[in-house]
């Protein structure tokens, strides 16, 4: 789907579905330095399924024109203009580690737009190391290194994707060479200067939160930290899983998904 | 070098050993199991229908995917740096997967006139008939390449060690032809094996293999490989297959839903499902047992190769040797920079005596074996002209450097010097033969 947000051209996938109106909806919100890609398989699913699916490239990400946004905050605002440009006045947000902390900030700040919240690979604050900031701000490959490496689980550095003959680490460094020049960095410091209290704060509607076990980008106890603090959240562990959970556990996490949204 | 440093990747030989396999999770068996199924039982309806519109993982059929394959399909797309791959019935089934996933008819390829001869015939007389067309050119010759391109043309295509001239395939300089025209190159690299050069890391963007050779290394089955590398900008160029609606598929378009997988997504949907020519599960096993020992076999396969191509060199019967690891090939720099760890044991020498003297040795030789493969773990020869290229006429077989009394030669794992042994004594035969 080709939407103009803010004068420019933004792109949305919809799942291959086609949006009608007065159906309930679904917004899926990518990670750092990645693009809708990442919801390919939950974007299908809630298409066949009657579901009116939104998961925009992030400004300067995948098809989306314009500079990469400085803030989750920005991006949360951003967010909702698309879904304003795309029709939708509310739907079930779901986003994955950069992209949990905007849908984190939609939900609490623009509560009336948000009716169920999904936080994929989350933590807040999400504190991200001088080593992996210091390289993506001069654009090195080491950036796309750490990152990759350290969003996979041991057994997913090895393989054994349950998605037949596709190369997780592959995929991933690939997705992140796509990114032009700048945007990895402004991600990743959106996501170092996300203050949960200014940025965020409580949120009502039924929650969300799926951790993996053996994740060492957001590790688990920080994702359980979350669900602690939402008045309304369910909490979902994936043992021996990493950050990268849409590649490492497809099915569980349609599953998760499927239990919150409509 | 960078100030900046990420963590290190596993090594090749790790990967060779244990990519894209955990320890089965039925069973705990350490080795890849052979799920020898036609089909998978779905656990309820939803699933079934999520399996089959690419929202859940799995298995359906194994037409289209399976477990043993798939572990294969990961392992290789590791060792050759890609995203994904596809295990095919045979090197030719993986070359057509990749032609008939980018090409339709009306369009057009450029390619290296030194290829092996099935895949020579695919091209020049195979596929016009189904209106895809090839223009065949000198592969060291990259401003050739780009003379050659048309509106048409959709792919660009090699052999990293040319077939049976053992030109070395200069990536690098075509994938910058390709990709300034909005083409992606597809590389054989066959000859190589990902443990002599991973053409995707110097520019290519599909590599292709006949994994009956090196990958399984036993001479036992035969097999293709199709790895995708994740990194062409297919909206580059006219490449409506990735880029435009699939009407086989709900018109879901693979370019826009599937990032840098789209090629290879696009090749299992539409390419496995349709055309069938799919690897079965027990010879994905058996290449996986070969892949396990590629570095080790490699290296020695190699170390072999250069000993006996310098024997060659040497001896007075020869009059010349074609091998990227001697000093005297026109590629021998070039082999040096894109393969440095050897340029492959399979090579070709000329005995003085033109064919009859060729046929001569061929018969003589006692620890080669005179069969039509390459890439086994024992030494084999061939006399190309009348066997492999066969169907190329004079021009033909001219122009791809195959001479009358070209015979090649792949190097196996014996002891170099039995190699060399039965070289000598096969030329001695030769010699006394011309003496008569």
């Amino acid at each position: 789907m080709r939407l103009q947000v803010d004068d420019e051209a933004a792109f949305a996938s919809t799942g291959s579905g086609a949006h009608e109106a007065g159906r309930p909806a679904v917004v899926f919100i990518h990670g750092a330095g990645m693009d809708h890609s990442v919801w390919v398989m939950p974007s299908r699913h809630f298409a066949r399924n009657g579901l009116n699916v939104l998961a925009p490239d992030l400004p300067g990400h995948g098809r989306s024109k314009g500079p990469a946004l400085a803030s989750i905050a920005d991006m949360a605002a951003w967010v909702v203009r698309a879904m304003d440009a795309a029709g939708l006045s509310d739907a079930a947000v779901v986003g994955h580690s950069m992209g949990s902390l905007v849908a984190y900030a939609l939900a609490a700040q623009h509560p009336a737009r948000c009716r169920a919240l999904a936080l994929l690979g989350a933590s807040a604050p999400m504190p991200v190391t001088a080593a992996l900031l210091g390289a993506a701000e001069d654009n090195d490959h080491a950036a796309i290194d750490m990152a990759n490496t350290w969003s996979h689980s041991p057994q997913a550095k090895l393989g054994a994707n349950r998605n037949p003959g596709l190369w997780m680490l592959g995929g991933g460094e690939r997705l992140l060479e796509r990114a032009s020049p700048g945007v990895f960095h402004a991600d990743l410091s959106a996501c170092n200067g996300f203050d949960p209290q200014a940025d965020a704060g409580p949120v009502g509607c039924p929650a969300l939160v799926v951790v993996g076990e053996a994740d060492q980008m957001t590790p688990a106890r920080a994702g359980i930290r979350i669900s602690e603090q939402l008045a309304n959240a369910r909490l979902v562990r994936l043992a021996g899983c990493g950050h990268a959970m849409l590649a490492e556990r497809p099915n569980e996490v349609l599953d998760a998904l499927a239990s919150i949204v409509p | 070098m960078s100030k900046h440093q990420g963590p290190p990747p596993l090594g090749f030989d790790t990967l060779a050993l244990h990519a894209g396999q955990e320890p089965d999770p039925a069973t705990g068996a350490r080795a890849t199991p052979i799920y020898q199924s036609a089909s998978f039982v779905f656990p309820d309806s939803d699933f079934a229908a999520g399996l089959f519109n690419i929202e859940r993982a799995g298995h359906v059929y194994s037409r289209l995917s399976n477990p043993t394959n798939a572990v294969l399909e990961e392992r290789i797309a590791a060792l050759d740096g890609g995203v994904g791959a596809i295990a095919a019935a045979s090197g030719q089934a993986a070359m057509h997967l990749a032609v008939a996933t980018i090409c339709s008819a009306g369009e057009h390829i450029v390619a290296s006139r030194s290829l092996y001869g099935g895949t020579h015939n695919l091209l020049e007389y195979t596929l016009p008939r189904f209106g895809i067309e090839t223009t065949f050119v000198d592969p060291r010759d990259a401003a050739a390449f780009a003379a050659a391109i048309r509106p048409s043309t959709r792919l660009l295509f090699g052999e990293i060690l040319g077939n049976p001239g053992l030109e070395v395939l200069n990536v690098p300089a075509l994938a910058e032809v390709a990709h300034e025209r909005g083409l992606p190159l597809l590389v054989d690299a066959t000859f190589a094996t990902p443990y002599l050069c991973r053409p995707i890391e110097q520019g290519a963007d599909l590599v292709m293999h006949s994994a009956t050779k090196f990958l399984s290394g036993h001479g036992v089955v035969i097999g293709g490989l199709l790895v995708d590398g994740g990194r062409f900008d297919w909206e580059s160029g006219p490449h409506a297959t990735i880029n435009e609606p699939y009407a086989g598929f709900h018109d879901l378009v693979f370019g826009e839903e599937f990032g840098p997988a789209a090629f290879i997504t696009r090749a299992r949907k539409e390419g496995i499902r349709d055309f069938g020519a799919c690897m079965a599960p027990m010879t994905a096993f058996q290449i996986l047992q070969g892949l396990e020992t590629l570095p080790l076999r490699m290296a020695r396969h190699v170390a072999n190769a250069q000993r006996v191509a310098e024997f060659l060199a040497d001896h007075s019967l020869v009059e010349s040797v074609s091998y990227p690891g001697l000093a005297d090939h026109p590629d021998h720099a070039l082999a040096k920079k894109l393969l440095p760890k050897g340029a492959g044991a399979v090579f070709g020498f000329t005995v003085k005596g033109g064919r009859e003297a060729g046929k001569a040795l061929i018969e003589a030789l006692n620890v080669f074996s005179h069969l039509a493969n390459v890439g086994d773990a024992k030494s084999l020869v061939i006399h190309p002209a009348s066997t492999t290229h066969h169907r190329m006429d004079a021009a033909a077989l001219a122009a791809a450097g195959i001479g009358e009394g070209l015979i090649r030669l792949s190097i196996g794992l014996e002891d170099a010097e039995d190699l060399i042994g039965d070289l000598a004594r096969a030329l001695s035969r030769v010699r006394r033969m011309e003496s008569a």
